[in-house]
């Protein structure tokens, strides 16, 4: 591990001797070291799993169509709700967050790899048997207490598969811990001599924030679940109210970890979106400072306010007020990071192809889902919505529209660099028209629904709800087909698609020196800092300027 | 057409206020209102739809707008203009949502109150009832929406006790001894309901009246309303309890005061028909363990019902 921070003489060494060590195929399958490696291993099995819980949510939204519980039984559809859940946040959006930091950060910052390689590559190989352990669930009994699992129901349906729902987020808990604690020291301790940590790319403080919330939160979660696991198996009581548990405490130390992990889950791709919007929009992002402190401000107030989560629950009415206060009071960093964002765009050259498409459908849909959060940490009125579809469609708007969206814009942005090819463009923008005609479909109406009186977590409900749970079922359908694009798309150009040259979006950050995609030791010769890495406008005046680019890249390392 | 700028700014800020003001009042989202809280909900509701319908059309409108405006013509390959911030207009758009939200914050505090959700006696968790919560009078605190501080919402109430089970609600009304799968109450006199569960969480939803409440095995809880509105509301489980979670609804019936006075004479003379259900009322208090024994287990809910009703509230 030392061995990663001495001086990074040998590579260059390395570098300058011709032959470079070859990229296999079968790397990808094996216990690679290479960040790079790894960062694709989590991002093809983070798409994986998207694709398996993308097809339980069209199983529900089929059931849910119309009003009875004809399609799948009750109890199967809660399983299925349980399982989305879980695979979404726990195998979809958490991995995916992780793909991107591990494949970005040794580049942005000028490494050549993480800080300890080992330890990422064994917090990867635990995502597979994390998640196929998850699907065996579903050969004896899967979890139905929802991705909560809230005592008592949880210890009273069905042990095996709550257990092992336990210890398969045991396990990706795990793994999401030691990811951090590689992206906090990487971060710190292996940024090129001339980076500090204001040159450093947003997406790198962005990591810092989340990181910092995984370190403190997971923890709390692995607890609550060891202790429900006890209650479980070994018929304690440390939330089972019939020995004198207390089903609260649960709820507490759930969301103690599980509020600041809605953070875990967006802040990675806010990070995104501060790289994709100024390369496409050829400007410097808007308040540099004020988009990165606001990412810890973000982080530091996401752990002071689980309990907007327990409103109507056992929680006492001056907590519920606390609570009410500090999380009204996010909406300030958030609502600072949005404006940047939109300020970034204003007056730019926006280049409307598919990452920044998808940049500014985040913007559109991350807004809604920011407004209607708003709305709920004012006690009265979640008091009214709370477990409702109301609910269903805030977290949605935040974690699709938000999460998801900047996902592929990071996706469409990198692909080049990860893959060395280009992708397709009108078939990019066609799986974006695509993903947010169906996206408002199924989630904007079900805020209705949750305000007229429909709850969440509900195989069967009133027949007045039919035609608006039918328009959400069709949009979800117009999302299943929304995909076939995508994946067209990137197995295409994989194969066949044009040659991407290493810069090919004339952006600033280091990760565009190099490759595409990039040679095993990530830089030739340690890469220099020779702009900040939003100077749009500044330097250069011409965006097709890849030839000037590299002389200019040429003459600084000559100098030096 | 050589209107300047800064006027058709004005317009278009002129027209987003009204459309957010009118927006508002007329999204027709809820439903009715059956009480006088319900009401204040809704305003708070409006509130807070009229200034998020306003920063909806700005952040959308600069969205669009600039997607129009600024794409990149066909042969330009320039970059935008080196703006690397604006620190007036940063200061600028983090006063505005920080006295959004302390405005929202004080707004949604009297909102509370009024529904007495600061209630001492209603808005306490004393944690799980080993020892029974009471205050110096020897009154029980429970957890939820109590009195209003100034109205008269807590003079002389209808106590009804509420029992959820999976996937029933039971109510008990003290004073006469009815039970019901029903709630049926007066209009205009102030109803305190006592929750608790019987075996898994349940969460007690009356959508109409904007209020809920988990009832959590083990642990009292309370809901006050007043209702005036005549006529039959759904009574909703919000709060996954089991396979038929979504089936466990039942209804609320707010009657005149003589048709309430009717409702519960026949429902006294139909129990005194069933002396056994009577005399269950009186049974002796159990453990929590027997209180809680029959969950998880299907069983046939009637029967269940009533073993549970045995034990509700006798403490
Ligand atoms: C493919 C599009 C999607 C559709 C059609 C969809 C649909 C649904 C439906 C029908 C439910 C169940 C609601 C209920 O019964 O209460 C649900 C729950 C949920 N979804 Fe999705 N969803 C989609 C994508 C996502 C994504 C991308 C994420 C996260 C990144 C996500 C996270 C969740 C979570 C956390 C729950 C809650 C599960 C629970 O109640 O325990 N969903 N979704
Ligand atoms: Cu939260
Ligand atoms: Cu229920």
């Amino acid at each position: 591990m030392t061995t990663s921070t001495e001086p990074k003489t040998n590579p260059i060494q390395d570098g300058h001797s011709s032959e470079h060590r070859e990229r296999k195929w079968q790397d990808y399958f094996t216990f690679s070291t290479d960040h790079k490696v790894i960062g694709i291993q989590y991002l093809v099995t983070a798409f994986f799993f998207y694709f398996v819980g993308g097809a339980l949510a069209e199983v529900m939204r089929t059931e849910l169509a119309t009003p009875d519980p004809d399609f799948v039984q009750p109890e199967f559809y809660n399983q299925l709700m349980t399982m989305h859940g879980t695979i979404m946040l726990f195998l979809w959006i958490i991995p995916a967050g992780a793909a991107f930091a591990n494949y970005l950060i040794p580049l942005m910052i000028g490494a050549e790899d993480m800080a300890f390689p080992r330890l990422n590559a064994v917090a990867f190989w635990m995502i597979p048997p994390g998640g196929i352990l998850l699907l065996s669930s579903f050969f004896n009994g899967a979890p139905q207490a929802g991705w909560t699992s809230y005592p008592p129901l949880s210890i009273v349906s069905g042990k095996s598969g709550e257990e092992i729902w336990i210890l398969s987020i045991l396990l990706l808990g795990t793994s999401s811990i030691l990811g951090a604690m590689n992206f906090v020291t990487t971060i710190f301790k292996m940024r090129i001599p001339d980076m500090d940590i204001h040159s450093m790319p947003l997406f790198c403080w962005s990591m810092l924030a989340t990181s910092a919330l995984i370190l403190l939160g997971t923890p709390v979660l692995a607890a609550a679940l060891i202790l429900l696991s006890f209650d479980l198996i070994a018929g304690t009581s440390f939330f089972n109210p019939a020995g004198g548990g207390d089903p609260i405490v649960y709820q507490h130390m759930f969301w103690f970890y599980s509020h600041p992990a809605v953070y875990i889950m967006i802040l990675p791709f806010f990070g995104v979106i501060s790289e994709v919007l100024p390369v496409h929009a050829r400007k410097p992002i808007f308040g540099y400072r004020a988009i990165a402190y606001s990412s810890l401000a973000i982080s530091f107030l996401g752990l002071i306010v689980w309990a907007h989560h327990m409103f109507t629950s056992g929680t006492p009415g001056w907590l519920r007020m606390f609570f009410m206060a500090t999380t009204m009071i996010i909406a300030v960093p958030t609502g600072i990071k949005v404006f940047s964002w939109c300020a970034t765009l204003w007056g730019g050259k926006l280049n409307l192809n598919s990452a920044l498409l998808f940049g500014i459908g985040f913007l559109s849909s991350f807004l809604i889902g920011g407004l209607s959060g708003v709305m709920l940490a004012a006690v009265p009125f979640d008091i009214h919505v709370h477990d409702t579809y109301f609910i269903v469609g805030h977290f949605h708007y935040v974690l699709f529209g938000g999460s998801v969206f900047g996902l592929f814009a990071g996706v469409y942005h990198w692909f080049p660099k990860m893959s060395g090819k280009m992708v397709n463009e009108t078939l990019g923008r066609l799986h974006f028209i695509l993903t947010f005609i169906g996206f408002n479909l199924t989630f904007l109406p079900m805020h209705q629904l949750g305000l007229q009186g429909m709850n969440r977590r509900i195989a069967l409900y009133d027949p007045q709800f039919q035609t608006i749970n039918m328009i959400c079922t069709i949009g979800s359908y117009i999302l299943a087909v929304s995909t076939f694009p995508f994946i067209i798309n990137i197995v295409w150009s994989v194969f066949k698609g044009k040659k991407a040259p290493r810069n090919p979006w004339s952006a600033l950050t280091l990760e565009w020196q190099t490759a595409s995609p990039p040679i095993i030791e990530n830089f030739e010769e340690e890469p220099v800092l020779w702009a900040g890495p939003y100077e749009y406008g500044i330097d250069t005046e011409s965006i097709d300027g890849n030839e000037s680019v590299e002389e200019m890249l040429a003459e600084v390392g000559a100098e030096s | 057409m050589n209107i300047p700028s800064n006027i058709l700014t004005l317009i278009a800020g002129i027209i987003l206020t009204l459309v957010s003001l009118w927006y508002g009042q007329n999204h027709g989202l809820l439903p009715i209102a059956a009480s006088k809280d319900a009401t204040q909900v809704d305003e708070l509701f409006n509130f807070m739809m009229t200034i998020a319908t306003g920063l909806f059309l700005l952040v959308e409108g600069v969205l669009v707008y600039s997607v129009i405006k600024f794409r990149r013509r066909k042969g330009d390959t320039t970059d935008g203009p080196p703006i690397e911030g604006n620190v007036p207009l940063e200061i600028f758009w983090t006063a505005i949502p920080t006295v959004i939200v302390f405005i929202l914050a004080i707004y949604s505090f009297e909102v509370y109150n009024t529904m007495g959700g600061l209630d001492p006696m209603a808005s306490h968790d004393m944690g799980p009832k080993q020892q029974i919560a009471m205050n110096s009078e020897g009154q029980e605190v429970a957890l939820g929406l109590g009195v209003s501080p100034e109205s008269e919402q807590g003079n002389n109430p209808l106590i009804v006790n509420v029992n959820g089970i999976q996937y029933a609600w039971i109510f008990t009304y003290p004073d006469t001894g009815v039970v019901s799968g029903e709630l049926h109450v007066p209009v205009d006199r102030p109803v305190q309901l006592n929750i608790s569960a019987g075996d898994v969480l349940h969460a007690f939803w009356l959508p109409e009246f904007r209020i809920k409440q988990d009832a959590i095995p083990g642990r009292d809880a309370q809901l006050t309303f007043t209702p005036n509105k005549i006529g039959q509301y759904p009574v909703i489980c919000a709060e996954l309890c089991g396979a038929y979670h979504g089936g466990m609804k039942t209804s609320l019936t707010v009657h005149t005061a003589e048709d309430y006075e009717q409702w519960v004479q026949d429902n006294t003379f139909a129990q005194a028909d069933a002396p056994s259900e009577s005399v269950a009322l009186n049974t002796t208090k159990s453990s929590d363990e027997e209180f809680l024994a029959p969950y998880a287990e299907d069983l046939d809910i009637e029967a269940e019902a009533i073993a549970q009703l045995n034990h509700a509230h006798h403490h």
